[in-house]
């Protein structure tokens, strides 16, 4: 799936890294607990997440993820969108919730991802 | 055992919870530097991230450091903290005893050192309780 129908599907608005919306991702995941995240790795993932601070981002560039798509419309800071956009990465803000982003997109066919090893 | 052939030196302040993570953003800019492969850096970067972040938020913060060498890196982490008292318990996947204000950061699933085992070949920690914590751990090249 591409970033841009990422946005389309949750009808968000791009914060930042418009350039970057061709941008193939074929994996995602949801939590507001950043080892949760970290205990899944692929290349290319999407994280949702309710969760607004700077360690969200350096979460993110741990991972290599490429997108970031905050739910329920929370804003990230002016530290969060300059982290982000020295990693290429894209974020996004939707009002829709969790549950309901992340329904979105596996029914999309952007499913999740197994445990590493 | 031949000499590491980088050393990376990090202080870890404890203080600053919004620049935690920053030791580790460099040694992912140092080893892509070095031409490590994206899959070596992601486990040494992500082991060394949930480190850091644990002496921020368990120990006062605390020293980091990474050893190249020809066929594995290594990575120290040392804190003067409160120590752990049952480290089997801290290893097992959900157990932490952050508070509320450290979850409401998005820390405290008790992932943190069971990811650390995950994305390493040897960890070994070794924690004395009232005197602090010492984790080395090593990626194979
Ligand atoms: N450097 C440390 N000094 C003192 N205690 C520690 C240290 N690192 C970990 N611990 C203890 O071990 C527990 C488990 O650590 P772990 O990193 O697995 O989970 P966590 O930090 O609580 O949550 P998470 O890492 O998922 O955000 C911690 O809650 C804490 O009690
Ligand atoms: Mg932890």
């Amino acid at each position: 799936m591409k970033i841009r129908q990422i946005q389309e599907l949750l009808d968000a608005e791009i914060v930042c890294g418009d350039d970057h919306l061709d941008r193939e991702v074929y994996s995602a995941c949801g939590s507001d607990m950043m080892s949760d995240v970290l205990a899944y790795v692929k290349d290319q993932a999407v994280l949702l997440t309710g969760l607004v601070n700077t360690q969200v981002v350096r979460t993110a560039e741990m991972m290599d993820m490429v997108c970031i798509v905050f739910v329920r419309s929370k804003v990230p800071t002016q530290e969060m969108l300059d982290l982000a956009k020295e990693n290429d990465m894209v974020l996004l803000k939707t009002k829709k919730r969790m549950y309901e982003a992340c329904g979105k997109l596996y029914a999309g066919g952007l499913v999740g991802n197994k445990t590493a090893k | 055992m031949s000499e590491a052939v980088v050393t990376l030196h990090f202080s870890v302040d404890g203080e600053d919870f919004t620049s935690a993570g920053q030791a580790s953003v460099q040694v992912k800019k140092s080893l892509r530097q070095l031409g490590i492969s994206p899959e070596i850096i992601r486990k040494v970067s992500i082991a060394m991230y949930e480190g850091e972040i644990n002496m921020v938020i368990h120990a006062g913060g605390g020293e980091a450091d990474v050893l190249i060498y020809e066929d594995h890196i290594e990575i120290r982490l040392d804190d003067h903290g409160p120590g752990i008292a049952n480290i089997e318990m801290a290893m097992q996947e959900g157990w932490s005893t952050a508070p509320d204000n450290i979850r409401s950061l998005g820390f405290g699933a008790g992932m943190g050192l069971p990811n650390m085992k995950r994305y390493t070949d040897e960890m070994k920690i070794n924690s004395v309780l009232g005197e602090g914590t010492h984790i080395v751990m090593k990626v194979n090249l």
